[in-house]
C-alpha cells in the first residue's frame, strides 16, 4: 500500500533513475571545454599563464590548446569556459583592435582593451558569451596591469586573478602568497619577475594534482617592455 | 542467531523504506544542491590467463570535478580465493563488497567449505536487482575456485556477464581497446599482468574521471598477490619554492587556557640502561 501510494503522489523522485513518461531534451548552445588562466601584475611586467587542456566531459579534445591569445605588444588575453566563444570572442576583440588602430593611428593600451571587452560582453547579454576573461598587460605608465572579467561584462583592475575551472583552488594560494593576507609579521617585499613566474608554475602543478579539467602542459606569457616572452612547461597528462 | 540474508530470504518484492527519507532530505535543501556522492571516476580491469585471474584498477576517486583522493583502493576483498573492482559511487562499491564479503564468510563458516565465484555473483545480483539500480555499483568480481578460473561483471540494475576479459568504469572503452587488441586465451602470468597495466594506462591518459597509480591483484590457486601500486604514476611534485610558514605566521585573536587538574596516584621509577 504505502509502496503504491508513494509512487502515485510522488512521480518526480523516480524520473531521477527511471523513465517515466516523455522527456523533453532541449539542444544546449554551450558546451564546458574546461582549463584554467591566470594572470598577475608586477611592478614593471605582467605574467598571463594557462593551461593547454581542452576537455569536454570526460574526455580530452587536445592536449595542446592554449588559452592565452596575444591582442597587441603588452596586452594577452586568457579567455576559459566555452571553446566556441572564446575563439569567435577573440576574433571580434581582434577585429575592433585593428579599426581602432586605422582609425586613431595608435594602438589601444590595456585599460580601453578592457573597457570595450566590457562593451562587447554586456552587448550579449540576453544571450552572453560562456567565457571567463582575464586581460593581463602593462598600462600607459609601464606598471603591470590585471583586468578580470565575467562573463557579461562586469570587470575590475586587480593585482593578480585566477579563473576558469580550478579559480577557486588557486585564488586562495594567490591571496596568500603573493596578496599577503591572512600572515602576521611577514614582510611585504615586492614580487620580482623570476619569483612570481616560478609562483605560477608551482601553482599550476598542485591545480593539476586535484582539478580534472586542468593538465597536460602550462603556457607562461611573461609581458614587459621588452616584449612577451612565451614558455612551456608540462603537467599531469592523466 | 542467523544474522545473514545467507539464511534467510529476504521479504518478496522491491524494497522502498529509503525513498520517503530521501524525498524529505531533499526538502530540506530547499530546492538548492543536494549533496552529490562521490563516484569514483574509474577504469577497472580483469583478465582471465592461463593459471587464475589478473584485475587492475587506477586510484584516483573524483567528486564531480575535483580529485578526492589521489590513493584510494578499488580492488576490495570478497574472500580469501575472489577480489572484486567496483566502479560507480564509492560508497554503494564500499557498502556492497563488505556485505557480500561478510555474507560468504558466514556461509563458509557453517557449511565448511570455500566460496565459489558463482555465489558472490548471485548474492550480489540479487541485492542489485533488490534495490532497482538505486545502488551505483559496477563490479568486476574474479577469483579461483574448485571449478576453475572465473571473471564476471555485475551492473547496477543486476545484469550479469561471463567473460574472459572486460573492463568498466568511466575510462572502459581506452582499456577495451587495450584489452581486445592484446588478449589472448591462456596467457603467462607476466603478459597478463603487462596487458590490464597497459589497458588501465590507457584509461588513465585518455579518461579525465581516471588516474594516478595503477593498482594490480593476482588471483591464482596458489594463493593472492595484491601489488599496490603495481605502477605508481611517473608525475613527480617538481614545485621549486617551498611554502612554509614561520610559527606565530597566524594571528591569535584570543587565548584561553584551561589547566588540567591532575592528582599524582601512583608513581614507578625504571631506570634506564643507559650503558
Amino acid at each position: 500500500e504505502f509502496t503504491r501510494l508513494n509512487l502515485k503522489h510522488d512521480p518526480g523522485k523516480m524520473k531521477e533513475y527511471h523513465y517515466t513518461g516523455p522527456v523533453e531534451h532541449r539542444f544546449s548552445p554551450y558546451a564546458f571545454n574546461g582549463g584554467t588562466v591566470l594572470a598577475v601584475a608586477g611592478e614593471d611586467f605582467a605574467i598571463v599563464a594557462s593551461d593547454t587542456r581542452l576537455s569536454e566531459g570526460y574526455s580530452i579534445h587536445s592536449r595542446d590548446s592554449p588559452k592565452c591569445y596575444k591582442l597587441t605588444d603588452t596586452t594577452v588575453i586568457g579567455c576559459s569556459g566555452f571553446h566556441g566563444d572564446c575563439l569567435t570572442l577573440t576574433k571580434i576583440i581582434d577585429a575592433r583592435l585593428k579599426m581602432y588602430k586605422h582609425s586613431n593611428n595608435k594602438s589601444m593600451t590595456s585599460g580601453a582593451i578592457a573597457a570595450m571587452l566590457s562593451t562587447i560582453l554586456y552587448g550579449r547579454r540576453f544571450f552572453p558569451y560562456y567565457v571567463y576573461n582575464i586581460i593581463g598587460g602593462l598600462d600607459e605608465h609601464g606598471k603591470g596591469a590585471v583586468y578580470s572579467f565575467d562573463p557579461v561584462g562586469s570587470y575590475q583592475r586587480d593585482t593578480y586573478k585566477a579563473g576558469g575551472s580550478a579559480s577557486a583552488m588557486l585564488q586562495p594560494l594567490l591571496d596568500n602568497q603573493i596578496g599577503f593576507k591572512n600572515m602576521e609579521g611577514v614582510q611585504h617585499v615586492p614580487l620580482t619577475r623570476d619569483k612570481a613566474v616560478q609562483l605560477v608554475k608551482d601553482v599550476f602543478i598542485s591545480a593539476a594534482e586535484r582539478d580534472v579539467y586542468t593538465g597536460d602542459a602550462l603556457r607562461v606569457c611573461v609581458i614587459t617592455k621588452e616584449g612577451i616572452n612565451e614558455q612551456t612547461i608540462p603537467l599531469r597528462k592523466d | 542467531m542467523a544474522l545473514s540474508n545467507v539464511l534467510e530470504t529476504p521479504a518478496a518484492g522491491f524494497n522502498f523504506d529509503n525513498a520517503a527519507r530521501n524525498a524529505a532530505l531533499e526538502g530540506l535543501f530547499d530546492g538548492g544542491q543536494t549533496p552529490k556522492p562521490l563516484k569514483t571516476g574509474t577504469t577497472i580491469a580483469g583478465v582471465v590467463f592461463k593459471d587464475g585471474v589478473v584485475l587492475g584498477a587506477d586510484t584516483r576517486a573524483t567528486s564531480s570535478e575535483v580529485v578526492a583522493d589521489k590513493m584510494c583502493a578499488k580492488i576490495h576483498y570478497i574472500a580469501p580465493n575472489i577480489y572484486c573492482c567496483g566502479a560507480g559511487t564509492a560508497a554503494d562499491t564500499e557498502k556492497t563488497t563488505d556485505l557480500l564479503s561478510s555474507n560468504l564468510t558466514i556461509f563458509s563458516l557453517n557449511s565448511g567449505r570455500n566460496p565459489r565465484v558463482v555465489m558472490a555473483v548471485n548474492i550480489l545480483q540479487d541485492m542489485l536487482y533488490r534495490y532497482h539500480g538505486q545502488i551505483g555499483a559496477n563490479l568486476i568480481l574474479g577469483g579461483v575456485d574448485c571449478t576453475g578460473n572465473h571473471l564476471y561483471t555485475v551492473g547496477p540494475y543486476g545484469s550479469v556477464n561471463k567473460v574472459p576479459y572486460l573492463s568498466m568504469g568511466s575510462g572502459d572503452l581506452a582499456a577495451l581497446g587495450i584489452l581486445e587488441d592484446g588478449f589472448k586465451h591462456d596467457l603467462e602470468l607476466e603478459k597478463a599482468k603487462e596487458l590490464v597495466c597497459a589497458a588501465i594506462h590507457a584509461g588513465i591518459m585518455s579518461d579525465l574521471g581516471s588516474g594516478n597509480n595503477i593498482d594490480i591483484c593476482v588471483i591464482t590457486r596458489e594463493g593472492v598477490d595484491y601489488i599496490r601500486p603495481y605502477q605508481e604514476s611517473e608525475y613527480k611534485d617538481n614545485r621549486k619554492m617551498k611554502y612554509k610558514y614561520r610559527p606565530g605566521t597566524t594571528a591569535v585573536l584570543t587565548e584561553k587556557v584551561v589547566p588540567l587538574k591532575l592528582e599524582v596516584v601512583q608513581e614507578t621509577v625504571q631506570q634506564m640502561d643507559t650503558a
